[in-house]
């Protein structure tokens, strides 16, 4: 296992990149501590699997340098780089059965046959696989075919990574749970450094002890799931996390006050950069009170979702999204207000520090 | 539910009926007519029973024909579909490169049979033709005419020249096929470029493989027109395949009654043959 270090990579899919407009991945510069459990978070076509692949040697970033460990690897062969990678689609070799499916990557690497024998019986252990080793893979159910996939990764002891790209897509839902959670034991067990790109939210807070979020070719947040749910840095980390999203509306701020129309709403303290540009407020609807009293709102919607419910409502002429419990009545007359501990400044998409 | 019978449906099928009658079932009742009489013109006929096929079972010149044909598809087999597949492996996946290929390789497909056959004539001539004249030239003792080692090897280069292209196109619709990311595991898995072809490139291509195999015996099994037009069957018999000796009686020597036996053995011949594909293709397909 290794600290991953991206130095300043970025990459363009074309030959001769000439704006920012022309890279996939705009800067990263950024470790992946050895032993961590990552997961690369963000809406398709935002460099996720561009990043991965710049990882796993499967693509030469344009710019940049990659190290594993300290040692420079950005030149190295994908092989050379001795990384585990499990694809979106279960790869696996239709014609072997599943222990050769397994041995296939040791035998590749000239290692003897006893060898072989033992890390692939501990493999077929580790990922359930066992009473099956003598079947050949083609007959095997989606998942299955996943955790080969996986396995081969395995079966190294040494690799440096074991990396994910969004594993689950092709898997039924309650296999989806099941698998995830046998790759979080494997990891607590095992400590490999996992990274985990997925663009659903769940399987990326779950999985993960440090979300990475991508946006348009770029890191916008790395931090805990509570962190991303509490303090996104940028207005689509807002967007992205949450069912349903952060509420962003345009204010202007005047001091401890931010205003909305006719509205004023009390900031749990000044900002304390300008608020030049654009600013706007960020309210997860987890930390909208509705109730009698506060800023009137008139409710157009309300979802029950089964644990609790979603009221959609028209807050001085914007939408707005607000978690009520599952029992909560909505009165009469509807008002909202905000909790100050969930209120959140952005300028220019970018989160603002307030001061006490 | 109350099932709603209505035979009004089988007017529907009806136009298939008659057409698949009209050509196919009808002629080929004509030929089993023929095939069980004898007949010395003006439409008279003798009833001959099995004697026809007894005679041709029994007789030499079909089954040198046969073993002749049968020797012909294995070998043609034996390299187009290895050479096929060697091709395709190397044809560019991506760019300017693949229209230019299949265009080249489509080519050989959209000639003609018999100006298949007429190019090769006049090609493998020592007088005029480039490939004798200049085999001629270097010193070998080509003569397709004359030898028939050399008139197998010239309807050999022939059928290899213009059917190629088919293995090759079908492979190549297989290896496409393959998903990007079966290429990225093998490099992450450290295999061998022997290793990708064995286990990821061969597996995928074994379907289009198994058609490539049918189509080609098939056809090199009722090979006609080429060898025809360039040999004519000699010299002697040497190139005198099932179908050319076929014609030869039926059309040369007017014996319909043996013709049409020969035709019908023919076809069980290559019904069983499609048979056998056919099943090991389903089984292929169910996971067996």
């Amino acid at each position: 296992m290794a600290r991953i270090d991206c130095n300043h990579i970025r990459h363009a899919y074309g030959p001769h990149p000439k704006s920012d407009k022309d890279y996939a991945l705009k800067e990263v510069h950024h470790a992946f501590e050895d032993g961590g459990a990552y997961a690369l978070l963000g809406p398709s076509g935002c460099g996720k699997t561009t990043l991965l692949n710049i990882i796993s040697g499967l693509l030469h970033p344009s710019h940049g340098e990659l190290l594993f460990d300290g040692r420079d690897v950005t030149n190295l062969s994908t092989q050379e780089r001795n990384i585990a990678q499990v694809f979106q689609f279960p790869v696996i070799y239709d014609t072997m059965t599943v222990y050769d499916n397994l041995a296939f990557p040791l035998r590749n690497r000239g290692v003897p046959e006893t060898d072989v024998d033992r890390k692939v019986r501990e493999t077929l252990e580790m990922t359930g696989l066992a009473d099956m080793a003598r079947r050949k893979a083609r007959g095997l159910t989606a998942d299955q075919k996943q955790k080969i996939s996986l396995g081969r990764g395995l079966v190294r002891s040494d690799v440096n990574a074991i990396l994910f790209d969004e594993p689950l897509t092709v898997i039924d839902p309650h296999m989806k749970w099941v698998l995830r959670s046998q790759l979080k034991q494997l990891h607590r067990r095992f400590g490999f450094t996992m990274v985990y790109v997925t663009h659903d939210q769940t399987e990326a807070l779950t999985f993960a002890e440090k979300v990475v979020v991508m946006y348009e070719g770029e890191i916008v947040q790395i931090g805990s799931p509570a962190e991303l749910f509490e303090r996104p840095k940028h207005t689509f980390v807002g967007y992205f996390i949450g069912s349903p999203g952060m509420n962003v509306m345009p204010v202007a701020v005047e001091g401890r006050n931010a205003r909305l129309g006719s509205q004023t709403i009390e900031l749990p303290g000044a900002p304390k950069a300008g608020t030049a540009g654009a600013i706007e407020l960020g309210i997860r609807p987890e930390y909208v009170r509705l109730g009698r009293e506060g800023m009137a709102v008139k409710v157009s919607k309300v979802e029950d979702v089964g644990r609790h419910k979603v009221v959609r409502a028209s807050f001085e002429g914007r939408d707005i999204a607000a978690i009520i419990g599952e029992d909560a009545d909505i009165p009469a007359d509807p008002k909202i207000a905000f909790e100050p501990a969930g209120i959140n400044l952005y300028a220019d998409s970018w989160r603002v520090e307030m001061g006490a | 539910m109350e099932k709603t019978w209505n035979n009004k449906a089988w007017f529907l099928v009806l136009p298939v009926l008659v057409l698949v009658a009209f050509s196919a079932v009808i002629p080929l009742m004509t030929v089993v007519n023929y095939s069980v009489q004898d007949t010395f013109g003006n439409n008279v006929f003798f009833w001959a029973g099995t004697e026809w096929f007894e005679e041709l079972l029994s007789s030499d010149r079909f089954w040198q024909a046969m073993v002749r044909n049968l020797v012909f598809s294995f070998i043609i087999l034996a390299i187009e579909i290895p050479l096929g597949i060697f091709i395709a492996l190397n044809m560019p996946k991506k760019g300017w490169g693949v229209p230019v290929c299949l265009v080249l390789m489509a080519l050989p497909l959209l000639i003609p049979w018999n100006v298949v056959g007429t190019i090769w004539q006049v090609f493998g001539r020592v007088d005029i033709g480039l490939l004798g004249y200049s085999l001629r030239s270097l010193g070998f003792d080509y003569n397709y005419v004359n030898d028939p080692y050399d008139a197998w090897v010239t309807v050999i280069l022939m059928d290899i020249w213009h059917w190629t292209s088919l293995v090759v196109l079908l492979c190549y619709a297989g290896l496409v096929s393959i998903p990007d990311a079966y290429y990225q595991a093998a490099k992450i898995d450290g295999a061998s470029r022997w290793a990708i072809f064995r286990y990821i490139q061969l597996p995928k291509m074994q379907r289009v493989l198994l058609i490539a195999v049918l189509l080609r015996f098939m056809d090199s099994f009722m090979i006609y027109t080429e060898p025809f037009v360039v040999t004519g069957g000699g010299p002697g018999n040497s190139t005198t395949f099932l179908s050319i000796d076929l014609v030869k009686i039926a059309i040369g020597q007017f014996d319909l009654g043996p013709a049409a036996a020969m035709s019908i053995v023919y076809f069980l011949i290559v019904l069983m043959m499609s048979w056998v594909f056919y099943t090991v293709m389903t089984n292929y397909d169910s996971g067996v």
